[in-house]
């Protein structure tokens, strides 16, 4: 693998029992590459997303991520430099924003100082305390982008990352995957819209479970 | 990333804080074992001699049923999501196992100890001595606690959160339940209870070699 490649996958399938979902899957991801993934509802992209992120190991085919192949035991070394925001928030129930935060902050070797800055540039500062089954889907969402920057990942992976946010957020969300890009890192967002993520430096297309460059 | 234990104890402090908030053991499952206790001689009808045979036999079936719900807690309510930001900052699976039997084992004894003291109100059980009593509750309840983990992860990676987990750990809890009840018959009766307190100590060295070794795999098989 060369250096640049951050994602590499060559002929990956995945299946759930019977039923494909990502079927003869090539694509390669460099540094610096802001990928828009775009597909209908049911196309695959959240499969996609999760087989880069390592959380989920191909049926057939073989993948390089961060460098560690898909499906080893060696994946749990690179998993540090990936950020994932899916459908449904990553912070835990019973606990406040705040309490999530620093819980990531303290599992990733940070102060508690760490989870109250990135609380702050997601402008949720002052929901601190407040606890995530009484939070809007929004709040989560920016609380999960702020999740995220804690931990300064390679490779952040944004599932429908703009559904149900307000313009500001729409706007972080922007500037957290130019900011790992700019860092030499890449970021994938995958969106059924296509009028969304206009500085992709890439355009994917995911249709059944198949992928194409859209040039 | 930070040692492990350092990783269990952050761990065992979250969920130690989001069961404060919840309060599912100490507004539910408290309050149900104490009635279970409390129905119990309604039963079966006022002989004092009766209850006192079989107080200490009840209170561990009490602690079984209740406390595998107890220690199923997360099984029922906790995200996948939440389970992927975990493995993606790189949290050893054996610390999240040590982190969460840890937690289950310190709410248990919450449990325990309160359904304990309604099991001595109702039943008047005799016992011998305090200290051999906490000794086998602190045996007992790190073994449910740790079996309630496992068996949590292993329904999780077989994508049935919640139906099937109790089943699974029932019959594990078995070896637990012949050992504490049998050490508090033998304590009740001023018989030796080398033995049985040494079958918790064995179940429970064995299932914390299982946790830590299968932990890895489960929580892959999960994903």
């Amino acid at each position: 693998m060369s250096p640049q490649n951050l994602v590499e996958l060559a002929g990956v399938a995945v299946r759930r029992g019977a039923t494909p979902i990502l079927r003869d899957v090539d694509v390669v991801i460099r540094s610096g590459d802001l990928v828009r993934l775009l597909g209908p509802n049911g196309s695959g992209k959240t499969t996609l997303l999760r087989l880069i992120a390592t959380l989920t190991s191909p049926s057939a085919g073989t993948g390089t991520v961060l460098g560690a192949p898909l499906g080893s035991a060696t994946v749990g070394a690179v998993r540090p430099g990936i950020g994932l925001v899916g459908h449904q928030t990553g912070l835990r129930a019973g606990l406040t924003l705040g309490e999530n935060l620093r819980f990531v902050a303290g599992l990733a070797g940070l102060p508690n100082q760490a989870a109250e800055t990135a609380l702050q540039r997601v402008g949720l500062h002052g929901a601190r305390h407040r606890r995530v089954e009484h939070c809007s889907n929004g709040m989560l969402r920016r609380a999960d982008l702020a999740r995220l920057t804690l931990g300064e990942p390679t490779l952040i992976l944004l599932d429908e990352a703009h559904v149900g946010l307000d313009t500001d957020a729409v706007a972080l969300v922007a500037d957290l995957a130019s900011g790992v890009v700019a860092r030499g890192g890449a970021a994938v967002v995958a969106t059924h819209d296509a009028s969304t993520v206009d500085n992709a430096t890439r355009t994917l297309m995911l249709i059944d479970g198949s992928v194409r460059e859209r040039s | 990333m930070i040692p492990l234990r350092h990783q269990a104890l952050l761990v065992a402090a979250a969920d130690l804080r989001a069961e404060r908030r919840t309060g599912e053991v100490a507004w539910v499952a408290i309050p149900f074992g104490v009635v279970a206790l409390l129905v119990i001689p309604m039963a079966i009808g006022i002989d004092t001699a009766l209850l006192a045979r079989l107080g200490s036999g009840l209170f561990w079936v009490v602690v079984l049923l209740f406390g595998l719900g107890v220690t199923q807690r997360q099984t029922a309510s906790g995200s996948s999501a939440h389970d992927d930001t975990l493995r993606l900052l790189g949290v050893d699976p054996a610390a999240r196992f040590v982190g969460s039997s840890l937690a289950s084992a310190a709410l248990l004894l919450g449990f325990a100890g309160i359904v304990g003291f309604a099991t001595v109100i109702l039943y008047d059980p005799h016992l011998a001595s305090w200290w051999i009593l906490a000794a086998v509750v602190a045996l007992a309840v790190a073994g449910l606690a740790m079996v309630g983990t496992i068996t949590g992860a292993v329904a999780r990676g077989i994508g049935s959160r919640t139906t099937l987990a109790p089943l699974l750990a029932a019959p594990l809890a078995i070896p637990i339940l012949l050992g504490a009840t049998q050490a508090m018959e033998g304590m009740r009766q001023g018989a030796g209870i080398l033995r049985w307190m040494l079958l918790l100590a064995l179940v429970d060295s064995l299932v914390a070699v299982a946790g830590v070794l299968t932990a890895r795999p489960l929580e892959e098989a999960a994903g």
